[in-house]
Order: structure tokens, then C-alpha cells, then sequence
């Protein structure tokens, strides 16, 4: 694959091809062991072989990595109980290895058919993700698929130690429809896409913090942003955790009678902050890169 | 989900030594194709697990064509599909075989 490879258009596969050294990924449990969703078949749903999600491992720059690359196209790239095992399983493993985890995020959260198992699954991820932070092996998650990253994808993202987010990346919990339909269309129309993605795009998560480095939508881009991001130290402790309390603390104060991702930008003296969302990633981090709220160690 | 199963006879049998292959997503209008060496070959037997019912005669047809024009022989294909129309299987299968024969 050649530098001009959307991340964004790319299937999980190929996000995990283009990333890591050229041959260099072995996946586990692959697609011909079959290890399909119990739940679909009752549904009388399709099945994909890998449920969804690719994990295995290989090298980047020579260096040895775990990876879990969701494919948001297969039900939004939705969590269910086979799907969620083998990211657990990936994260016990690495820090029992004690080598680090790439996970190639793309998923709505939760997948409805298998809701229960779901949830228990993201919770296991989290307890997984957390036990191999504090054994002080570092996770990064890459965000910038078609599915975004949303509901217990969301939590799940916001226990990595670092996060690389493009334009068309979405963080966030409770995705636009949800809120429409909770709140009403006066709080969020779900369909203004501008809307939608100032609130919850790439470009406001890097500058508020959500995300620490943001890349083009480019293969190789988000390539370069991982081995930046595996260089940080990724420490989980009270203290680190203290400190993102008090961040968050600090935002929700100065932050928190805002109505528009727009009235943040100006608060934090983006210049033309009303021109930010068409600038090319260049130029958007020429502005904002001293200006943006900065990321910090708990996430 | 309506199940088919197809042996064929193709005259030609895949090239290369890769074990397997996959290609494709399960999504609207799209599929999964994966590809497994192992059987003799003059045969290829194709699986097909596909969301939208009462299309045999199309996916005959479609099945029919792929291995008159592709090296299918030997090769187990097993199909997730989501709803593609013909041109996408026959894509996916092209794409299939070519991706098996790499080194």
C-alpha cells in the first residue's frame, strides 16, 4: 500500500497491512477457526468468520506489537460476546508479554443482539486494559473509521494511554442519535453533520485534550503518530489519576456553559475559530497547537 | 439466513501455495469470501450463507461463470453475505482467487 491510503476507507485488514511492517502481522484465532457470534444465528443474522475484529501480532519499525483493528462496516463494528473476548484476551496477553497494544478502533459500542454479554465484555476490556496499564505496558488507540468510536467504545478509549484521532474520527459515549432521541432535537439534531462532528470530530477531541496527536487520514500517517505515541511513558498511577481529575474539573468550569464547540475554540483563543473546521491538518495544527487544552497521562 | 452449498468441477486449479484467503466484509450490499486450500483438484466446493432468500438460480449462475473463467480448483470457499448483488460476488471471487495465489 502506497502513503495515499485512506484510514478512513480502508477495512480493518487493511489498516493492520498498511500500519505494521510489511508481512510482519500473524493473527490469532483467524477467520478459518470460525469463532462466529453465538447470538446472530437467533437473530437469523449474518455471521462474519472473525465477528468483527482482527487481533494478532507483529512488528512496527521492528518492534514487537499486539494489535486489535475493529471493522466498523460488520454491524458497526458493534461488540458482542466473541468480539469482546478477543480483545480481552489480547490484553491479558500483552501484559503478561509485556509488549505494547495498538487498538484500531471503529465501532458504534455495544452490540444490541448480545447486549448482556456485551456489556460485560466492555467491562472486562476496562478491568484488562487498566490491569496491564498499571503493570506499566502501554495501549494507544487509533481513531478515524467510519463507525467512530462510541459507547463502551468510548470508556473503552478512555482508559488507552494516548489516543491518535484524524478528522473523521468521532469520540464520544452516547452517539448523535441517542441524544437526539433522549433530549430532543432542540439539544442535538442528529442529522446536522457540521454539528456533529465540531461536538464529537477529531479536530475538537485534539483540542480539548480527548486526544493527544492528530493525524491526516492516511495509513501512514496514523503509522508515524503510533511510534510517537509508543515513545510517551503511558505511567498509570493515584497521582496521574488525581491530576486528570483536576483537569477535568478545570474544563468543566471554564468550559461548561459553553453551547457550541465554536465558544470553546474562542475561550481558548483559536484564531478564526469559526474557520477551524475546514482547515487542512496543517494548518490546523499551525493554530492550534499551542493553544489547545493539553492531554494528560490518565487520558 | 438461507444456506447453499455447490460443488463444482472447474478445469483449471488455483495457482500458488498460500493456505487461505479472505476478502470482503459482511455488510449491506457486501460480503465475506474466504478461501481454503485442501481439496482435490478438480473440485471446489462453495458455502453460502446469505441474508436474502430465494436467489439459488442467480448464485448458480454466478458460481457457474467463476469457475469456468478462474482457477477455482481445490479450493473450500465459505460466503457470509449481506445482501450483494451478483456484479459484488463476482468481484469478491475474482478478488479471492488472486489474493490466494500470492506468495
Amino acid at each position: 500500500m502506497t502513503s495515499a491510503t485512506s484510514w478512513y476507507e480502508a477495512n480493518a485488514r487493511q489498516r493492520v497491512e498498511a500500519l505494521l511492517d510489511p508481512r510482519s502481522f500473524a493473527e490469532f484465532i483467524g477467520p478459518e477457526q470460525r469463532e462466529i457470534s453465538p447470538h446472530l444465528a437467533i437473530f437469523d443474522l449474518p455471521e462474519q468468520f472473525d465477528d468483527g475484529i482482527i487481533v494478532g501480532r507483529g512488528t512496527l519499525k521492528g518492534r514487537r506489537i499486539l494489535v486489535a483493528a475493529q471493522e466498523g462496516r460488520f454491524m458497526g463494528g458493534a461488540i458482542g460476546e466473541v468480539h469482546g473476548a478477543k480483545l480481552t484476551g489480547l490484553l491479558r496477553a500483552a501484559r503478561s508479554l509485556g509488549e505494547p497494544v495498538l487498538i484500531l478502533f471503529d465501532t458504534g459500542g455495544v452490540r444490541l443482539q448480545e447486549a448482556n454479554v456485551g456489556e460485560l465484555a466492555i467491562a472486562e476490556i476496562m478491568r484488562a486494559l487498566v490491569e496491564m496499564r498499571m503493570a506499566g505496558v502501554q495501549v494507544v488507540g487509533l481513531i478515524g473509521g467510519r463507525a467512530g468510536c462510541y459507547g463502551g467504545g468510548g470508556l473503552i478509549a478512555g482508559c488507552c494511554s494516548a489516543l491518535i484521532v484524524s478528522e473523521q474520527g468521532r469520540i464520544s459515549v452516547s452517539g448523535p442519535e441517542v441524544i437526539e432521541t433522549n433530549k430532543g432535537v432542540e439539544e442535538f439534531d442528529s442529522r446536522d453533520r457540521a454539528l456533529v462532528w465540531r461536538t464529537m470530530g477529531g479536530k475538537h477531541r485534539y483540542l480539548i485534550g480527548g486526544a493527544d496527536a492528530f493525524a491526516d487520514d492516511d495509513v501512514l500517517a496514523f503509522r508515524e503518530a503510533a511510534l510517537m505515541a509508543l515513545a510517551g511513558n503511558g505511567r498509570l498511577d493515584a497521582g496521574v489519576l488525581e491530576a486528570e481529575q483536576q483537569r477535568l474539573e478545570r474544563r468543566l468550569h471554564r468550559f461548561g456553559k459553553a453551547h457550541d464547540a465554536v465558544d470553546i475554540w474562542t475561550d481558548l483563543g483559536v484564531r478564526e475559530p469559526a474557520e477551524i473546521a475546514g482547515l487542512a491538518t496543517d494548518e490546523f495544527l499551525r493554530r492550534v497547537t499551542d493553544k489547545r487544552e493539553t492531554a494528560n497521562g490518565a487520558r | 439466513m438461507e444456506k447453499l452449498s455447490f460443488t463444482m468441477k472447474p478445469s483449471t486449479a488455483a495457482a500458488g501455495t498460500r493456505a487461505r484467503a479472505i476478502v470482503g466484509v459482511v455488510a449491506s450490499g457486501n460480503l465475506e469470501v474466504l478461501l481454503e486450500r485442501g481439496l482435490p483438484a478438480n473440485i471446489c466446493v462453495i458455502d453460502i450463507a446469505t441474508a436474502a432468500h430465494g436467489f439459488a438460480a442467480v448464485w448458480e449462475a454466478v458460481i457457474d461463470d467463476f469457475v469456468t473463467r478462474r482457477p477455482a480448483g481445490g479450493l473450500h470457499i465459505s460466503i457470509n453475505d449481506g445482501g450483494a448483488r451478483p456484479d459484488m460476488v463476482s468481484l469478491r471471487l475474482a478478488q479471492g482467487v488472486r489474493l490466494i495465489e500470492e506468495l
